[in-house]
């Protein structure tokens, strides 16, 4: 039954290793600048991970194959080196691949976070609320008027709580549904929840951050390939937490110019 | 007497207590709701995130909190009769029936009565949430998933409910509970009809989502036609 | 070393009478199978609620007859609703981490054996022993009790991130009277948990036979006594955390929801709370909590591998001083579970060190294990066969933890079924791999009669390969992608991915459906099993030198000696090839 055990583990870790080696379940093609760090740490973390997985389980596999069921009364053996062996090679293989990780890993990292936005970096707003998410552009005075909570009327499109009535700058502002964003150019999107924590999510960008209620955060990205990329949320936030979306549309800088006005005149 | 007379005579009895209960002898008040000044702008509503319901309008439907008809003519406004009249003791039997299709509420107004029963289907293929915010009534928020028998409620106090779903936020409508059975709701030229009105002294009011409510009194002597009409001022914000 | 300490402190009459020998029983073996029957009744009801969410996912319109009875609302027409999915999510991770795998590994083994195993006849306070069952079991009722009310069952997922679960009815259904029980529950259970960990620490440090210095307590005894240390400072933040929320939710308190929030068209009345403290509450509790699900596991497959390869670990000192040290670190890592909240990125980068740096002692650990096996006379049983079973998922589970513990790479994986499958590996099916290994184990000793080898076995082959089919697809579809939590998989993006769920959830049927033929061993050996010897395995440790079962105060009024370390293995002994703890044999 040892026996078995072993055949049966060694197909387990093959059969696991399997679809990622033959590269069956890849990411998401990647449209930003800075993605490819994040995939490089990933695919060198893929490669350290699965030589400790196929190690460890075969390791097992084989020690099991070999050492059960023996004749009674054989004699049982130690490993030569003992357990200052085990800690040497845990500290050694394991800890530097832990510092290497950790180190080089840190630069994927300060790319998205250390980095300013660019002062020319297009500005939006996102907004996250209970199942949707809205953009806003500033409008023609480039200025995002405030927001007052009390007047959000989303039977009435007002899905910011701007106060046009009152507020000359809220007029100009444009609110949409999508995020269309001009290709290659950097964009600073600045996060508020309208309700409960919600996420940020395009697997294209390779960006994931929390809208959190109460904190003024933002991410900037640049996209480098037109298209239409799914934006979901990834933040348990409800009942209709599955169907929290909205499309990121990377157009030309004409295409983005055109869209803007035409969204600019349903206001 | 005769038996033809006798035959007459039954005929006409029957005739009148059957006028008697329909109440024939009642009047009727009729009129238009419209507006005057600028009315807001109503936006397209961009469904993309929920595609089965994008494609089933060729061009995207608009918000409806205020929606005009020719000649100024206000839609979706409730008008009925507020006070003067007996509250119904018993609801009709016929549901209210309130539909979503194409993530959008239809009707957009839905008017009944206290303890009638509402009947709330999805035609879609996406799943709904009804989320009614009552202020005096129970509050519920239900989910329908595509293909599940139809929700039935009942709402025991007079209200205005506003009623959204929560997954596809722009889908707003309105309920309208009321007294009794003297209500109508606004359509395409403005017009509302309350027929059968008992002769008696009535407060007519008329809700609208927007624009809040107006009333008027109107006394009803006999079987007489009055015509009663509502202006609402329009805010372009 | 220091003396040992006299072991009678404490001695209480023999029980008498049904309610004091069963039910209300100070006896720490009675109050030790308690908590392992409650979360054997938790286990399956969270299995069959991981089969409805499995259901859901791959037939989201198919119709669960008599699903309806338990939930008109939450299953119209036996149709499962996104809010009553999130109901069956939320109820199955809060079942499984606080009610199984806090409960059995720790709580339900550890009373039963910890004191047999230092020589005690009892644990040091048996009343709080006995009242922190019974507070955990009402924690149990409180929280089942949501299934039952109108409201349904909470709907925020076990985490119970604020303002969602702060809110209250606006933000959704399940989150009025069901997100209340939830966190009366939890704190009550908090408070179950803390009279245990302290009743652990004590008997440990007070109880211990004349002889039994720390370095001579068994493997598990540590894993013990280190997450009851744990558990004790852990329980001790989630239980305030609770409190705060039930204020918030009920008092109109705002700890954790600030100002200006429009939910369901309505202004909220708070100001000034912060989600983010909510989640840095919860998550101190909640990484130090994956240990206190996993240390026990550790400790109880070590035991039971020992045993079973004839011949003691590399260093027992190594392990234990690796287990502490993940004790330790464990309080430092609890920010990489919000590398995406918002949270000042800087702060990421701290928390990741430490992080990766737990892989050491993960690690020394597993090498441990595997050195071991060298030149072992390995028993193949249904219990070492679910330890062997648990080294393999200890590190399936863990090297995925490389990918997560980096703030960069986790931008992408984060909140994908990668983590699920990660989760699930190490601290889900490597924890009740351990329990079930505990179990086939204990079970001749628990109950005086041997459990069946073959269901044993059967049961071992279907669930290690189907839980292997069931939680590696899980890093595929993360890798892809694929986020979590959610009810149904509505987009284009999503349906390609549909074969590899309609495969995991066909795995969970089949994996599920043999935990029934466990149930069924259990239950019929209990009644029917083999009668069994005091020392079935020819283990060393205390627990084996008393009768099978043992006596209500467990050495019939002796008080044992203890002469040599646990692991007296592939000796010359009298019995054979092993000396007892308290044998005075010379090896």
């Amino acid at each position: 039954m040892g026996k078995f055990f072993a055949v049966i583990l060694t197909l387990i870790a093959l059969a696991s290793a399997y679809p990622i080696l033959t590269h069956m379940y890849v990411q998401p093609v990647d449209i930003s600048t800075h993605g490819h760090a994040i995939d490089e740490q990933l695919s060198d973390t893929m490669a350290e991970a699965g030589f400790a997985f196929l190690g460890a389980q075969l390791l097992l596999a084989f020690f099991v194959w070999k050492y059960s069921s023996r004749k009674n009364g054989v004699k049982v053996k130690h490993l030569p080196g003992g357990a200052k062996l085990m800690v040497a090679t845990a500290f050694i293989f394991v800890g530097t691949e832990v510092l290497a990780l950790g180190v080089l890993g840190q630069k994927a990292w300060a790319e998205v976070y250390f980095t300013a936005p660019k002062p020319d970096a297009l500005q939006v707003q996102a907004q996250a609320g209970q199942f949707a998410f809205y953009f806003r552009y500033p409008g023609a005075d480039e200025k995002f008027a405030p927001l007052h909570p009390d007047k959000i009327d989303e039977g009435n499109g007002n899905y910011f709580g701007l106060d046009p009535a009152n507020d000359v700058e809220a007029r100009d502002d444009i609110v949409t549904a999508e995020l269309a964003i001009p290709v290659n150019r950097e964009i600073h999107l600045l996060m508020h929840a309208k309700d409960v924590g919600h996420s940020f999510y395009v697997r294209e960008l390779r960006i994931q951050q929390d809208f959190v209620p109460g904190l003024d955060l933002s991410v900037h990205f640049t996209a480098t390939k037109t298209g239409k990329y799914e934006i979901v949320c990834t933040q348990l936030c409800g009942l209709g937490h599955y169907n929290m979306k909205a499309y990121l549309n990377v157009l030309s800088q004409e295409d983005f110019d055109k869209w803007l006005k035409e969204k600019a005149s349903e206001q | 007497m005769g038996i033809k007379q006798g035959f007459v005579a039954g005929v006409a009895v029957l005739v009148v207590s059957a006028a008697l209960y329909a109440g024939p002898s009642g009047g009727t008040i009729s009129g238009k709701v419209t507006y005057e000044g600028t009315p807001a702008k109503q936006k397209p509503i961009d469904m993309s995130k929920e595609p089965s319901c994008a494609q089933q309008h060729a061009t995207p439907i608009t918000t409806e909190t205020v929606v005009t008809g020719p000649n100024n003519a206000l839609e979706n406004v409730v008008v009925y009769i507020s006070a003067g009249a007996p509250d119904d003791s018993t609801a009709p039997g016929q549901p209210a029936k309130f539909t979503q299709k194409g993530c959008q509420y239809l009707p957009h107004v839905l008017a009944f009565e206290v303890n009638q029963t509402l009947e709330i289907a999805n035609d879609d293929q996406t799943s709904h949430n009804i989320h009614p915010l009552p202020k005096v009534n129970r509050e519920w928020n239900k989910s329908q998933p595509p293909g599940t028998p139809p929700i039935s409620e009942k709402y025991d106090k007079p209200e205005f409910i506003p009623v959204k779903c929560n997954i596809h936020p722009w889908m707003h409508g309105n309920f309208a509970v009321l007294k009794n059975s003297h209500y109508a709701v606004s359509q395409g030229e403005g017009s509302f009809t309350l027929p059968n009105l008992p002769p008696g002294k009535y407060t007519i009011t008329a809700w609208h989502e927007s624009y809040g409510d107006q009333s008027q009194e109107v006394t009803i002597t006999g079987s007489e036609t009055k015509t009663v009409n509502f202006v609402f001022k329009a805010k372009p914000y | 070393m220091e003396e040992a300490v006299v072991p009678a402190a404490h001695v209480h009459a023999p029980p008498e009478g049904f309610i004091r020998k069963h039910v209300f029983s100070l006896d720490h073996k009675v109050i030790g199978k308690q908590y392992y029957g409650l979360g054997l009744v938790a286990v399956f009801i969270g299995m069959g609620l991981s089969w409805l969410m499995r259901f859901h996912l791959v037939w989201p319109t198919t119709k669960v007859p008599g699903l309806e009875l338990l939930s008109s609302t939450g299953a119209p027409g036996g149709v499962i609703t996104p809010e009553y999915y999130l109901s069956l999510l939320t109820m199955h991770g809060t079942l499984m981490v606080f009610f199984v795998l806090t409960n059995a590994p720790f709580a339900g083994f550890g009373n039963y054996f910890l004191p047999i195993q230092i020589g005690a006849e009892d644990m040091a306070f048996p009343r709080f022993n006995m009242m922190s069952f019974w507070i955990t079991f009402c924690a149990f009722i409180v929280l089942i009790l949501a299934f039952f009310i109108p409201d349904g069952p909470p709907i925020s997922g076990w985490t119970a991130y604020a303002p969602l679960s702060a809110v209250g009815k606006d933000a959704g259904p399940g989150l009025a009277w069901g997100q209340s029980l939830w966190a009366m529950s939890i704190a009550i259970f908090c408070v179950g948990q803390l009279f245990g960990s302290l009743n652990f620490i004590a008997t440990t440090l007070d109880l211990r036979a004349k002889g039994m210095t720390f370095m001579r307590m068994p493997i598990c005894t540590w894993a013990w006594f280190i997450t009851s240390a744990i558990g004790l400072l852990a329980f001790a933040v989630l239980l305030p955390a609770c409190l705060l929320l039930l204020l918030d939710r009920m008092a109109g308190t705002s700890f954790f929801i600030p100002a200006g929030l429009v939910i369901s068209d309505r202004l909220q009345n708070h100001a000034g709370g912060s989600p983010l403290l909510w989640q840095h509450l919860f998550w101190f509790f909640g990484h130090p909590e994956v240990y206190i699900a996993i240390l026990p596991a550790i400790g109880i497959v070590s035991h039971v591998l020992i045993t079973n390869m004839r011949k003691p670990m590399l260093s027992a000192k190594v392990l234990i001083y690796s287990m502490m040290s993940i004790g330790f670190l464990s309080w430092m890592v609890w920010g990489h579970h919000m590398f995406v909240s918002g949270m000042n990125p800087t702060s990421s980068l701290l928390f990741s060190f430490p992080t990766l740096t737990i892989t050491i002692p993960a690690t020394i650990i597993t090498l441990i294990w595997l050195g071991s096996l060298y030149g072992a006379n390995m028993q193949i049983n249904a219990a070492s066969l679910f330890a062997l079973g648990f080294v393999s998922m200890f590190v399936s589970g863990g090297v995925s933890g490389f990918f997560l513990a980096q703030p960069s790479i986790d931008i992408y994986l984060h909140a994908t079924y990668f983590v699920v499958g990660h989760f699930h590996m190490v601290m889900g099916v490597a924890a009740i791999f351990g329990i079930f290994s505990g179990t086939y184990f204990w079970f001749p000793k628990m109950s005086g009669r041997m459990m069946n080898e073959t269901l044993g076995k059967l049961h071992f082959w279907i669930t290690f390969i189907g839980t292997y089919c069931i939680f590696m697809p899980f890093h595929y579809l993360g890798l892809v992608g694929n986020v979590r939590r959610y009810s149904s998989f509505v987009d284009d993006f999503m349906a390609p991915l549909m074969p590899v769920h309609k495969f995991i959830s066909i795995a969970a049927f089949v994996t599920g459906a043999a935990q029934f033929i466990f149930l069924y061993n259990l239950i019929h050996s209990r009644f029917r099993g083999k009668q069994a010897s005091e020392n079935p395995w020819n283990a060393t440790s205390l627990e084996w030198s008393i009768p099978s079962p043992p006596p209500w105060d467990n050495f019939g009024g002796k008080h044992p000696v203890i002469y040599h370390d646990p692991y007296q293995y592939g000796v010359k002994g009298s019995k054979g090839d092993f000396v007892m703890q308290d044998s005075p044999e010379q090896v």
